[in-house]
């Protein structure tokens, strides 16, 4: 209880540890200003420290409270609602919280204390509430004892609320930052009881984001905003035809343009100009005269594809199922009614705002990176793997994020290149920016499917049985093979049709067989923000809604119907479908659509309005959408999410395509490859309902209902159902 | 195929422009955008390059007080005599009516688009300080993949009554 308890090395670990926290800090928040700093080796050690009480809280004297977040900010609010986590635990002064990403070199180092860095799958909240809180309840726990051990009174005395600990016999009180040196020397409890979350304060609070006053004055450092002493930056270009290699390129063409200092080969694929400025850089990059070896790709077309994927369809190759119950065979030939559809989802683009950029500083004992990343530890292991040290000799250095979506989480191509070209400038500071144009033609593309589905029925209209076939291109295969099942299925192309878990479907349906031939064409596919949960909700909630139409049942009854064991889903459906008035008539030439998931966890459902007037022109009026995530952390930010989803989703349903043409994307910028502006934007009325005892995803679970509850919408407006995206270029009337 | 690089480039401009309120003089290549300007020379980083064609209005600023895509202005075009502003010089403190209402909405999220979006909005202001939707529709027309759009147009109608009511203190209420 008393100081022999004191654990000199671990004081001294800590201290060491947090500095090279605070030396990271200076290189990332103020690269402008700190810039003399940073450019001595050892800036950190210029910092005096302050120990922290444990990973996840750091109390300075004045009792500011830094959080320590391993999970990446990308407009996911995920930074706001963890801190809230710790927060509700350490009883700290909530107005007196700022927060700071530990590196994935440190997490290296102390053997992971901060567990999982990566940012996709709406797992940021969901993945990490139990160590977070209990990193908060633990550090609570430790500034308690060392208040009464100031006071030498027994710790159960002591109570804490916002940051001041009262031992309230005496009527003495101190405060988190008194007591953090003495904090920080103890002990940690081996055990701690988190609250019952019916006594959370904190969670569940509609409170403001913590990194909105830097988003307000330009202030917020993006990656292709850094400024290093001496940097340099580089534009590049890759082969566009998928797979292509670099075969010459004549650098005596551009060497004497201004500001240029370098052309470089790039891997294998790729070529940098280096230059002063990163418009001189690009302005020369246009003028190189390059050459490739394009490859065997050079053949492959959108058409090509297309063909690879109807073989698919039909054929018993390569074929996995993902959900079977009782024989659909038998079920479907015994229907005395069959309905049957063919769908298409293309390839697209994630089209972040900010394009794809990385910073490195290579020398031959250390590899420095400072990117946006949606998994620090991924970018770390490419930066080593590209810069041939040590990963104990390399670290990478996060930034906030202008829009994630899957890009930078498992795919660090433009890390690998930075490191690749600071390489051939030894000691130099690099910075990488892709043009849009680049960023357009090396995506990691949403996967391209197909999907054709049968139903039956029963004389009396029941639905007897459904065989769900997707034929199409499986991102496991390419991104994450390892993760394959042992029969070689990639199970996350099932998502919204497996028997259950986080993404499980929402109906009982006696006789179900849901298959995916894997056809992969190559066109690096990726995870996208909803991954394939997006197009799987198109298949399966179209075709719901072709069934009922097929049986002459009402669409929400036909729902509810088969859906009486699936009570989670049935709520957030009747939720919807009370906002919207479903079943009193809508305003004069408005109709509506449903669509209802399980993704990430969640519960999601949504009611589209919409109208088509007589030239074929779209208006989505309002999305009324329902969410039960289990808890909300913040509600507030749930509904910015909601509504973002919208966004997302409908753009990728009006506009979303990457079409290929001679093993390249044809698509450049966002005149062909468009994104949904303001005047197209709905109403969203936003419909939060937390019903408790499971954690489930926020940034991508609507996205999946926002397409298939239009494209019903329009079914009900037009007659039409339309079956191939994106809508640009159909024409919605009635044939 | 290639273009001539003996006409186009290498040609140096020095340029005096009035950025911020502050005069400066620029010694770059004439063809260079103003946007790469003022990232690249002046370190005012809060324009933001995303389409560089023009497009999704990220690197909106002023000059004479309407919002301009500062990509697509090459800075020989340029001289002290336009008066251009960027988001770092938009408010003294953060305190633009446009600024205050995004902060009460908590408006960006990953934050990228937002100085653009900002710059945009605050010019329609100074032009037409009450905007109905419909002209919010026409002339908003910033690309924001987030999907920050219903948020925008209630921080336009919250910015328009922090205009007409600067010391109400309901305004700061907030709330999202």
């Amino acid at each position: 209880m008393k100081t022999e308890r004191i654990n000199v090395s671990r004081r001294d670990f800590l201290i060491h540890s947090t500095a090279l926290g605070a030396g990271f800090s200076l290189g990332l928040y103020l690269p402008v200003a700190s810039r003399a700093a940073f450019a001595a080796d050892g800036a950190a050690a210029q910092t005096s420290p302050t120990p922290e009480v444990n990973a996840w809280v750091v109390i300075q004297a004045d009792d500011t409270v830094i959080i320590r977040i391993a999970r990446s900010e990308m407009g996911q609010g995920t930074l706001t609602g963890l801190a809230q986590m710790v927060a509700e635990e350490l009883e700290c002064d909530w107005s007196k919280v700022t927060t700071e990403y530990p590196t994935p070199g440190e997490n290296l180092a102390r053997d992971k204390v901060w567990r999982s860095f990566s940012t996709g799958g709406s797992q940021g909240i969901r993945g990490s509430h139990d160590y977070v809180r209990k990193g908060g309840a633990v550090a609570r726990h430790m500034l308690i004892e060392a208040a009464a051990e100031k006071w030498d009174v027994p710790m159960a005395e002591c109570s804490v609320a916002s940051s001041v600990i009262t031992h309230a016999p005496s009527g003495r009180t101190t405060t988190y930052g008194q007591v953090a040196a003495l904090a920080a020397e103890l002990f940690p409890p081996e055990h701690v009881e988190l609250k019952d979350p019916k006594d959370w304060k904190l969670i569940g609070q509609p409170v403001k984001r913590l990194d909105t006053d830097d988003k307000l004055n330009g202030k917020q450092v993006f990656g292709a905003d850094l400024q290093l002493p001496g940097m340099l930056n580089a534009a590049i270009k890759a082969c566009p035809v998928f797979g292509g290699k670099l075969k010459s390129f004549d650098d005596t063409r551009v060497s004497k343009m201004p500001g240029v200092r370098k052309v470089v080969a790039v891997e294998e694929d790729a070529v940098a100009v280096v230059a002063d400025s990163w418009w001189q850089a690009k302005t020369a990059l246009e003028a190189l005269p390059i050459t490739w070896d394009e490859g065997p790709n050079k053949k492959v077309s959108s058409a090509s594809i297309d063909q690879m994927l109807d073989e698919g369809l039909t054929s018993s190759d390569n074929v996995f199922v993902g959900n079977q119950n009782g024989d659909v065979n038998k079920a479907l030939m015994g229907a005395v009614k069959k309905v049957e559809a063919t769908y298409r989802y293309p390839f697209q683009n994630h089209a972040t705002m900010e394009p794809m950029n990385a910073t490195a500083r290579w020398t031959k004992d250390k590899c420095e990176v400072w990117c946006p990343t949606q998994n620090g530890e991924a970018a770390l292991e490419a930066a080593a793997e590209a810069s041939g040290l040590p990963i104990n000799q390399c670290d990478v250095y996060k930034i906030h994020l202008g829009g994630g979506f899957g890009r930078r989480g498992a795919f660090h191509d433009f890390v690998k290149q930075a490191v690749a070209i600071a390489k051939q400038l030894p000691g130099t500071p690099v910075k990488l920016l892709w043009t849009r144009e680049e960023d357009m033609a090396h995506g990691h593309y949403h996967p391209i499917t197909k999907c054709k589905l049968v139903g039956g029925f029963d004389d009396k209209g029941n639905l007897t049985g459904l065989h769900v076939r997707i034929s199409g291109q499986s991102i496991l295969a390419s991104v994450r093979p390892q993760w394959l099942a042992e029969n070689g299925a990639d199970m996350i192309t099932f998502q919204g049709f497996q028997a259950d878990g986080d993404h499980a479907i929402s109906y009982s349906i006696p006789n179900l067989l849901v298959e995916h031939a894997m056809r992969n064409p190559p066109v690096p596919p990726g995870f996208w923000r909803g991954v394939n949960i997006n197009q799987n909700a198109i298949y399966m909630e179209c075709f719901i809604d072709e069934l009922a139409h097929a049986a002459a049942k009402d669409p929400l009854e036909f729902r509810r119907k088969l859906m009486a064991n699936h009570p989670g889903s049935l709520a957030v459906l009747n939720a919807v479908a009370e906002k919207v008035g479903w079943g009193k008539p809508a305003a004069k030439g408005v109709h509506r659509g449903l669509a209802v998931v399980k993704t990430f966890a969640s519960y999601v459902a949504a009611c589209a309005e919409v109208s088509v007037d007589d030239s074929g022109k779209l208006k989505v009026h309002r999305i009324v959408a329902a969410t039960d995530p289990g808890y909300a952390v913040n509600p507030q930010q749930i509904e910015a999410q909601v509504e973002g989803s919208f966004v997302f989703g409908l753009s990728a349903l009006l506009y979303g395509e990457c079409t290929i043409k001679d093993g390249a994307v044809e698509q450049s910028n966002f005149h062909d490859y468009p994104s949904m502006l303001i005047e197209e934007m709905p109403k969203v009325d936003v419909i939060v309902m937390p019903s408790g005892g499971f954690w489930g995803g926020i940034g991508e679970p609507t996205i999946a209902v926002a397409a298939p509850a239009v494209l019903n919408a329009i079914f009900a407006a037009t007659g039409k159902r339309i079956r191939q995206f994106p809508l640009k270029g159909i024409d919605l009337r009635d044939a | 195929m290639h273009r001539d690089i003996s006409i186009h480039h290498g040609v140096s401009c020095m340029t005096k422009l009035k950025i911020n309120g502050k005069s400066v003089d620029i010694d770059v290549d004439d063809s260079t955008p103003l946007l790469w300007v003022l990232r690249e020379q002046l370190g005012l980083t809060g324009t933001k390059y995303s389409c560089g064609i023009g497009l999704c209005g990220a690197c909106t600023v002023h000059i004479n007080g309407d919002a301009v895509r500062s990509c697509t202005v090459p800075v020989s075009s340029l001289d002290a005599s336009q008066d251009i502003v960027t988001i770092e010089g938009l408010s003294a403190e953060n305190n633009h009516p446009v600024q205050q209402a995004w902060k009460q909405l908590d408006v960006p999220q990953c934050g990228y688009c937002q100085p653009g979006m900002i710059m945009s909005v605050s010019a329609l202001l100074k032009n037409n300080p009450n905007p109905s939707d419909a002209d919010i529709d026409a002339n908003v027309t910033n690309i924001c993949r987030c999907g920050t759009f219903n948020r925008v147009r209630r921080g336009i109608h919250l910015a328009v009554e922090i205009n007409q009511n600067p010391n109400n203190q309901d305004n700061k209420r907030g709330g999202a």
